[in-house]
């Protein structure tokens, strides 16, 4: 960008934003610049959300105004927005499960004919996946895709309805350093074309590589607007939390002891009926951190589901402790003490409408002290709920609370207490702690040492490369349904582990080690 | 000026209870607009639907007749929507308790000691509803079929049932062609407590406290409700999706089959025309207008009996359709459909005069 000759292409003047009892933003003043990427930083409750959400039509604000090319412009409803050329991908996303990726596309637009030509538009979504390196199939159910598909639906569905501002909330928290530098060239692509990107994030090393320009907000004021080549990443995280930052985690040397959890030979089929595990053996032992790397849709979430039960495998046999536990359903799983963090915290891992208590004790509800002879004892649910608060400092308004409105890193504290409370042996967590802030993503981090430390098995999902390193004790890369090598944390590198992501194989990178020392020596 | 809606930060408990509240007086509103259409005072109808059911120890037992009914049909809706499963059966599973019941006091009585009877009849009526239940429970449970349809189909299978066997083979023989059969031996009469309100009502107070026991305090009730919340959730807590659906549609069936039962033993004392007015449909209303709490099922069923009672009332009296009172009930679920929404989103005022100020600095 060439901030000189660049025209500002939309302004938000002092916009202020209330809730009961919070203010979400507070005289805040944002310039977009044609063709550039501005990076918004700030933990999560910080308002960066809220923003954008008053920009994308969901809110509106208290006070102040919304300028495009230089004229005030209503946006009341997300309609206004989208007509004005401003879309926003959601962390959450607004896709309907049971229709097609052009189906999901095309919904809501006013321009269609009454019978849309599904034909005509497929073939022009998949011009644009191509164009745009968002490779996804059109016809596909968006059930059947990964939640990396399923953002690149998003990102197309705005590119389709010609979008001139993209608003990303967090989009790469849910992707594969791969998919995440593909992205980057997807909006470098957009960007060239004159178009504007707002990029919401609580990572200072995206901030470093995808923007031009950040803007930082701490506690609902614009702390600063900085120019992306003039700051450092330590600056802008004393921004951001208001004080300096501390990354590393203490990792105490640990001998593993026995093996909890063996898997041999096992396959699994996904949804569509496609083999999506073969023959896949792998052994996690008491106090160790067994981490699995990969990109998305490899098969993590077939692994996940055939450890905890909720997918049978097609062959191939599970040992937990010692037992058979090949087959068995998810309560035979929860009861053989295998708990397990999700990867969709909001679908999957609470039902958001119920009391944080209620959430807290979806594990224990079956035993005593909450429940004797099927009664539920409602002052021992709130002294377990107490205890699990308290324990790992759950911030929530009360007990009664729907979990709903927790933020993010709280709704996550709030599963990890419920299911560390309920293990026994083995934990299965899922890209733990994507979508946090630093602060969550921290105490999350520290939480699963805490378990190996303990003697519990722990089986980390994650596509964070970083996290991987720095808490596993070995690192497992999945590729395919397989595994391509298993490698002692220590001693991985991001470049080894990146290349058996792509489908290297173990023994063909010693293998060629092996030929280039070979080759020196000659 | 333009009102927009906002998403709340919290679920409004406020909301929750004065929701219902305030759509029964918005109904009594848009009731009054039509009555005044019609050329009547809403006031003097009112007063009469008032005076009509609540007046006198007589007319207040009949309150409690009509509503007797809904309340137990209003209970069994509600278990079932507890788990977001929307049976709308309750009008068949109702009539098929009823049908049970007659049957077993019709022709089970010579066979049993008479003591037996009248718990033979009631049982015989809660089974029947939950097997009528069991099928729509069992086809949405294991293979997936959309509950709402079965339910409502198999409401018109039970009440056609039901009127084929008293016009045909069930057909009380001196009955003057009087389509309805015999009338029961006294053994099978459901005893009544005073004026025609019976035992039923005793059994729905009953049910509605266990029910709130189940729902509030048991380890079966919690599952019910993280079912209802969330089926993914519940799948992978260990929750036994399937069998839970069926044992609380067997539930749901048989505490409509109860009131059914109830209503032949315990006012027509024959299984006849008339005992499938829409209860069923009626019971829908009172579960939502209750908020799935079953104690105030109790309550919201009164008044529906209420405005059925005081719709009579208003034809006697007034000269006016019956139907008034039919016409309130449906009024009520509109605002009470549309304000739930107020749960979760708040009004938001805008002010005309930056619109207004947006426009001229866009042209200048």
């Amino acid at each position: 960008m060439n901030s000189l000759s660049s025209k500002i292409i939309l302004e938000m003047r002092n916009i202020t934003k209330h809730f009961p009892g919070v203010v979400a933003n507070e005289n805040i003043n944002l310039t977009l610049y044609n063709g550039e990427i501005l990076a918004l930083l700030g933990e999560n409750g910080a308002g960066k959300s809220t923003l954008m959400n008053i920009l994308c039509g969901l809110y509106r604000q208290d006070e102040g105004e919304i300028l495009l090319r230089g004229e005030p412009v209503q946006i009341n409803f997300p309609r206004d927005a989208a007509e004005l050329g401003i879309g926003m991908v959601h962390q959450n996303f607004m896709l309907v499960p049971r229709m097609t990726v052009a189906e999901n596309i095309i919904l809501g637009m006013s321009s269609l004919p009454f019978v849309p030509d599904m034909k005509e538009i497929s073939v022009r979504i998949s011009e644009l996946s191509e164009q745009y390196r968002l490779k996804v199939d059109p016809n596909a159910y968006i059930w059947q895709l990964s939640v990396g598909e399923q953002q690149r639906v998003e990102i197309l569905k705005l590119i389709y309805r010609g979008a001139e501002i993209l608003i990303l909330d967090e989009p790469t928290a849910v992707l594969t350093p791969q998919e995440s530098q593909e992205l980057h060239d997807v909006l470098k692509i957009m960007t060239a074309e004159g178009k504007s990107a707002i990029f919401i994030t609580h990572k200072m090393e995206e901030v470093m590589i995808f923007s031009e320009r950040v803007m930082v907000l701490q506690k609902g004021k614009l702390k600063a607007t900085l120019k992306t080549t003039e700051t450092s990443p330590q600056e802008l995280a004393r921004l951001m939390v208001g004080r300096p930052v501390l990354f590393r985690l203490e990792k105490e040397e640990q001998q593993p002891g026995d093996a909890i959890l063996k898997l041999e030979k096992i396959s699994a089929k996904d949804d569509k009926g496609l083999s999506a595990l073969e023959e896949l053996s792998l052994t996690i032992h008491c106090g160790e951190i067994l981490g699995i790397a990969g990109v998305a849709g490899n098969g993590q979430d077939q692994l996940a589901e055939v450890i905890t039960g909720l997918r049978k495998p097609t062959s191939g046999v599970i040992t937990f402790s010692g037992e058979d536990v090949t087959g068995k359903d998810p309560l035979g799983m929860i009861k053989a003490g295998i708990s397990f963090i999700p990867a969709d915290r909001i679908g999957m891992g609470i039902a958001g409408n119920m009391a944080i208590s209620d959430n807290l004790i979806m594990k224990s509800y079956r035993d005593e002290p909450i429940t004797s002879k099927g009664v539920i004892k409602p002052k021992n649910i709130v002294d377990f709920a107490n205890r699990l608060v308290n324990l790992f400092k759950i911030t929530t308004p009360t007990l009664k609370t729907s979990v709903k409105f927790l933020s993010g890193g709280n709704i996550q504290k709030t599963i990890l207490a419920r299911e560390i409370d309920a293990c026994n042996g083995l934990l299965v967590a899922m890209y733990p702690s994507r979508g946090l802030d630093v602060g969550a993503t921290e105490s999350v981090r520290n939480l699963l040492l805490d378990q190996r430390n303990q003697g519990v098995g722990v089986l980390l999902i994650s596509e964070d490369l970083d996290e991987l390193t720095s808490i596993a004790d070995r690192i497992a890369v999945l590729f395919e349904g397989r595994i391509m090598g298993i490698v002692n944390s220590e001693d991985a590198d991001t470049e080894m582990l990146g290349l058996m992501t792509a489908g290297v194989s173990i023994d063909e990178l010693e293998r060629d080690v092996q030929t280039m020392s070979d080759a020196t020596m000659e | 000026m333009r009102l927009i809606l906002e998403k709340r930060k919290a679920t409004s408990q406020k909301a929750f209870y004065i929701v219902p509240i305030v759509s029964f007086i918005v109904a009594l509103i848009l009731g009054a607009i039509l009555l005044l259409i019609t050329g009547v005072s809403p006031i003097k109808t009112y007063a009469a639907m008032v005076k009509g059911t609540f007046g006198s120890m007589h007319v207040f037992s009949e309150t409690l007749v009509k509503a007797t009914p809904l309340m137990l049909t209003g209970l069994g809706v509600a278990t079932a929507f507890r788990m977001r499963f929307w049976n709308i059966g309750a009008e068949g599973q109702f009539v098929f308790g009823g049908i049970a019941g007659a049957g077993i006091a019709l022709f089970f009585n010579d066979f049993i000691s008479s003591w037996l009877v009248l718990p033979a009849v009631i049982i015989g009526g809660m089974v029947a509803g939950a097997l009528w239940a069991s099928i729509p429970a069992a086809l949405n449970a294991y293979l997936g079929v959309n509950e709402t349809l079965t339910s409502l189909m198999l409401n018109y299978v039970a009440v056609l049932f039901a009127s084929y066997l008293y016009y045909g083979p069930w057909r009380d023989q001196q009955g003057f062609g009087f389509p309805g059969t015999a009338r029961f031996s006294e053994e099978a009469w459901l005893p009544r407590i005073f004026g025609r309100v019976h035992f039923g009502i005793i059994f729905a107070i009953i049910v509605a406290i266990i029910l709130w026991f189940i729902f509030n305090r048991t380890r079966w009730g919690f599952e019910l409700k993280v079912i209802g919340e969330n089926k993914v959730a519940a799948k992978y807590l260990g929750i036994k999706i399937s069998k839970n659906i069926v044992l609380a549609l067997l539930l749901s069936g048989a505490i409509s089959g109860l009131g059914g039962a109830s209503e032949v033993a315990g006012i027509s004392r024959r299984l006849q025309a008339g005992l499938a007015v829409g209860h069923g449909y009626t019971a829908i209303i009172v579960a939502w207008l209750a908020q799935l709490n079953p104690i105030a099922v109790i309550f919201v069923a009164i008044l529906m009996g209420a405005l059925l009672v005081g719709g009579d009332q208003v034809q006697l009296m007034m000269g006016l359709p019956a139907a008034v009172g039919l016409v309130l009930q449906g009024l009520i679920l509109f605002p009470m459909l549309a304000g739930s929404l107020f749960t979760e989103y708040r009004l938001k005022i805008i002010r005309p005069e930056k619109i207004v100020a947006g426009k001229i600095e866009s042209e200048a």
